[in-house]
């Protein structure tokens, strides 16, 4: 076993087991930070075009965030609707990001995502199907057409186990609970990845040309939220120390259906796909308030009677989109109206009612998990009675700026997929790009960083056994500070209430102003953080870690959020409560400051999009 | 509707431990998570249990709760009486590695071992049909969150360490079982899950399904079928004249072991 590392098991040679500066090496030609289904594809697209691969993740293999993914993999099959195709999905899209997007990934995207399901199911992955035996299509807000494949409301395990089952039976190196802290980098270019074993709590470096950053979002920095406690926008905060830029960080999504009882489980998501099965939304008078809130920019393409609203699940050709099925952000705010004009549910959100719509045995085959979920934990029988809900801190759409063909961001060698590169969603994801999304860039950004590797020969960046020195300091001041006051926990509750109360759904400016004041604070006292105990598996010591990156990203949004005097997606301000032409022709780039203490903000104009794909928002 | 739950929980490493006792104020609707969280919020920050979703989708936070094998996060403190004291120990089976979190990568090596599913070709427009009433027999399986708790109360390694490795264990019958029975498999997958996977070790006494959180009903539709198949390709007269004269079972029409 002497060659095998301890904890993994992973095969370790001789000159891998300690490198100069005394800590596990290994050497790799493209390194993987994070284990969901960006980073799961974008692993094995790197492994088969020849690389030699490892994915480095904070947790156990195939516990990411992608399992909580529930209602489907939007994709332009056209297996429900022949009308479907990419052109279509690429225009949702746009219009769903409130045309922030960047274009070019959006077309990609379109394009490639039937692909890219179609070989899900090649590996293994087994999908709800449709009469005719293909895979099924859901409908879900903003798509046209029913269009999300599915098993169940249960898709992101379904995505995340066969990703992981490929992996493994490619043989790529897995690296579990293992995070990464800091980016190495020779001049201005990637040469690897500094981090330690949560385990033992034993450094680790990784030397690569290439590190792909695949680590999800920022969700953790909200009370209120449906992330999981990995979220705390490592990757984020990662690139921006490696001195690459970040976009869209003003752009938060609040899915508008997160359980809000008991409060052990609020932010809790509850599928959209609820809503995309017949369900619809009542306030505490009983009415279905919805068609109040139906944008100008939909009006057009929106029911406005409940009787064209409820034909349209089978006659899409003749008949409007309930406006259930409006885009996140605009069904998010019409439930944060209802519920403060004091029309709200009894614990403080508002009624998702399917129970009275469809067949309680049509309800338990296409939502299963959410009837186990209501049962298990509210008491709620989701076939007999109205769900409660409200908005719950869900996405960013915002993330590392990248090249839109081969998500390598401003710096030589790294890259950026999935949730934590920004570009793709503008200001508003539709539901179901997400996963569509990892898969298509995902499998992009490997095959380029692959390429990118195999093409150095032994031009290889180096790494600099001093800074691997240095990178253990600032992992490891928690234990090393004396006189220090503060308890980890403590602050990162601090700061969830303090960018739910300042920074959430509805933002202004002296709030906004107020939030960057606070994550001021909220630095210093970090600087002032202990922890008890010893480096094995100790998670006070691993959140102050992680609470710095929570905090650079914070003050990005809170920056963005402030510097944007507009209201577009998920970006909705009180003061500025309409979109403006101007700011819609640009966007806002936030880099490391001079200082390396916070963050620079700055614009820049939004890629224009070619005349070809212009026509496609032409009326028709 | 807040009161002062007692706890006992397990801290210590692979070398030692011991049961600590902790008083946390919990609310209603908590979970045995939160009470946890809250132990380690106030008064351990040091305190080792794994988790990700709480939301009984990841299959994380899987340890024993007055020594039943439970996710932390789907246990109710309701379904406990509010003066009952609660002990949460760590995964028998599995070695500790701090306190509430274990070894678990018994369960990664098993999963190494695992034949990877093998396709035929897809159809001519580029995609593959399958019935639906096809995929539920796999879909059931699917739904395991690799929560690891049907492997931690399999009796055949929780007190046998020398069975390990020799056996795969539920989890992993599970997934010899999807194969065998996706539809579109080319693979014959008996041989390797009597052999390699050690299956005619399982003597059905069903602490695995009894304990599955996602409720497959792992032992009657996975382990059962599969002792099934296998017996009916070694034993079965009927299946060797088949051979014989050259019939088959439609099942395997088409499959290769391996």
């Amino acid at each position: 076993m002497s060659d095998r590392h301890p904890m993994t098991g992973n095969r370790m040679s001789a000159d891998e087991a300690a490198g100069v500066h005394g800590f596990e090496r290994h050497t790799h030609d493209v390194v993987v930070i994070g284990a969901g289904g960006a980073g799961l594809r974008a692993a094995i697209a790197a492994h088969e075009a020849g690389a030699k691969t490892a994915i480095v993740c904070k947790s156990l293999l195939g516990k990411a965030h992608t399992v909580m993914a529930e209602g489907g993999i939007a994709a332009a099959m056209g297996n429900r609707w022949p009308e479907d195709n990419w052109e279509v999905h690429f225009r949702d899209t746009m219009r769903g990001g409130k045309m922030l997007n960047n274009w070019r990934m959006a077309q990609l995207h379109a394009q490639e995502a039937p692909e890219r399901v179609q070989e899900l199911e090649d590996w293994g992955a087994l999908f709800d199907r449709t009469e005719d035996g293909l895979i099924s299509q859901r409908d879900f807000g903003g798509h046209r057409y029913a269009r999300l494949a599915h098993v169940g409301d249960r898709t992101g395990l379904e995505m995340i186990r066969t990703l992981q089952q490929r992996a493994v039976a490619l043989g790529i190196d897995v690296f579990m609970e293992c995070t990464i802290t800091e980016l190495l980098k020779d001049g201005d270019k990637i040469s690897g990845a500094f981090g330690y074993w949560r385990e033992t709590g034993r450094f680790v470096t990784f030397e690569a040309p290439s590190v792909i950053l695949a680590t999800g979002g920022i969700g953790k920095s909200f009370k209120v939220t449906s992330n999981s406690w990995e979220y705390t926008g490592d990757g984020h905060a990662l690139a921006l120390r490696a001195g690459a830029s970040l976009i869209n960080m003003e752009f938060v999504q609040f899915h508008p259906t997160g359980m809000v009882w008991p409060p052990s489980v609020k932010g809790l998501l509850v599928t959209e796909s609820v809503r995309g099965d017949g369900g619809i939304l009542r306030n505490s008078e009983g009415k279905r308030f919805m068609f109040d809130y139906i944008p100008e920019f939909f009006k057009k393409e929106t029911a406005d009677t409940e009787e064209e609203a409820d034909r349209w699940y089978d006659d899409k050709k003749n008949n409007r989109r309930p406006p259930e099925l409006l885009p996140r952000d605009e069904v998010a705010r019409a439930i944060n109206s209802e519920i403060k004009a004091g029309r709200g549910s009894p614990h403080g959100g508002i009624f998702l009612d399917i129970a009275s719509r469809r067949d309680p045995e049509y309800i338990r085959k296409r939502l299963p998990s959410m009837y186990h979920q209501f049962k298990e934990l509210a008491d709620v029988d989701i076939t007999a009675e109205p769900m409660e809900i409200g908005p719950t801190c869900h996405y960013v759409m915002g993330g590392v700026e990248v090249d839109p063909d081969t998500e390598e961001s401003s710096v030589t060698g790294l890259y950026a997929v999935g949730e934590c590169s920004g570009g793709m969603h503008g200001s508003n994801r539709l539901g179901g790009n997400s996963l569509s999304d990892l898969l298509v860039f995902g499998r992009r950004a490997g095959e380029a960083a692959a390429a990118y590797a195999s093409g150095l020969g032994e031009e290889r960046p180096y790494v600099d056994p001093q800074v691997v020195l240095a990178a253990q300091d600032p992992a490891l001041a928690a234990f090393e500070r004396e006189g220090g006051t503060e308890n980890p926990y403590t602050v990162q509750q601090d700061l969830q209430q303090t960018m739910n109360d300042l920074v959430g759904i509805i933002r202004k400016a002296e709030e906004l102003s107020a939030s960057l004041e606070e994550i001021e604070k909220f630095k210093q006292r970090a600087d002032q953080v202990v922890v008890e105990g010893h480096r094995q598996f100790n998670p006070g010591w691993h959140l102050s870690i992680d609470l710095r990156n929570m905090l650079l990203v914070s003050e990005c949004i809170a920056k963005a959020a402030l510097a944007r005097e507009e209201s577009r997606g998920g970006h909705t301000r009180d003061d500025f409560p309409k979109p403006s032409e101007e700011w819609g022709a640009k966007n806002l780039v936030l880099r490391l400051n001079a200082a390396g203490t916070g963050v620079d903000l700055s614009e820049q104009p939004l890629p224009v999009m070619p005349d070809e794909l212009k026509t496609f928002f032409e009326e028709r | 509707m807040g009161y002062d739950l007692k706890m006992r929980i397990w801290r210590g490493n692979e070398a030692a431990g011991e049961l600590q006792d902790y008083t946390v104020e919990v609310s209603e609707g908590e979970v045995v998570l939160d009470a946890i969280h809250r132990v380690q919020a106030t008064q351990a920050g040091d305190l080792a249990v794994r988790w990700n979703c709480k939301a009984g989708k990841c299959g994380s936070c899987s340890a024993e709760i007055n020594g039943r094998p439970r996710l932390l996060c789907m246990t109710r403190l309701s379904d406990f009486d509010e003066t009952e004291t609660i002990t949460v120990t760590p995964m028998r089976t599995f070695p500790v590695i701090r306190d509430l979190v274990t070894d678990v990568s018994f369960n990664y090596e098993k999963a190494k071992e695992l034949p990877s599913f093998a396709p035929p070709p897809r159809d001519a427009d580029g995609k593959r049909r399958m019935a639906q009433v096809d995929v539920e027999r796999g879909q059931e399986f699917r739904k395991c969150i690799e929560c690891f708790l049907c492997q931690n109360t399999c009796h055949v390694v929780r007190d046998h360490e020398d069975n390990k490795p020799a056996f795969a264990g539920p989890r992993f019958f599970l997934r010899y079982a999807e194969l065998d029975m996706h539809p579109l498999d080319t693979h014959d997958r008996r041989q390797l899950a009597q052999g390699a996977a050690g299956l005619g070790m399982c003597n059905i006494t069903k602490c695995c399904t009894e304990v599955c959180p996602e409720g497959i009903k792992i032992t009657d539709n996975a382990i059962i079928p599969m002792k099934e198949r296998v017996a009916d390709k070694k034993y079965d007269p009927l299946v060797w004249l088949g051979n014989k004269i050259g019939l088959r079972n439609k099942d395997y029409d088409g499959r290769s072991e391996g």
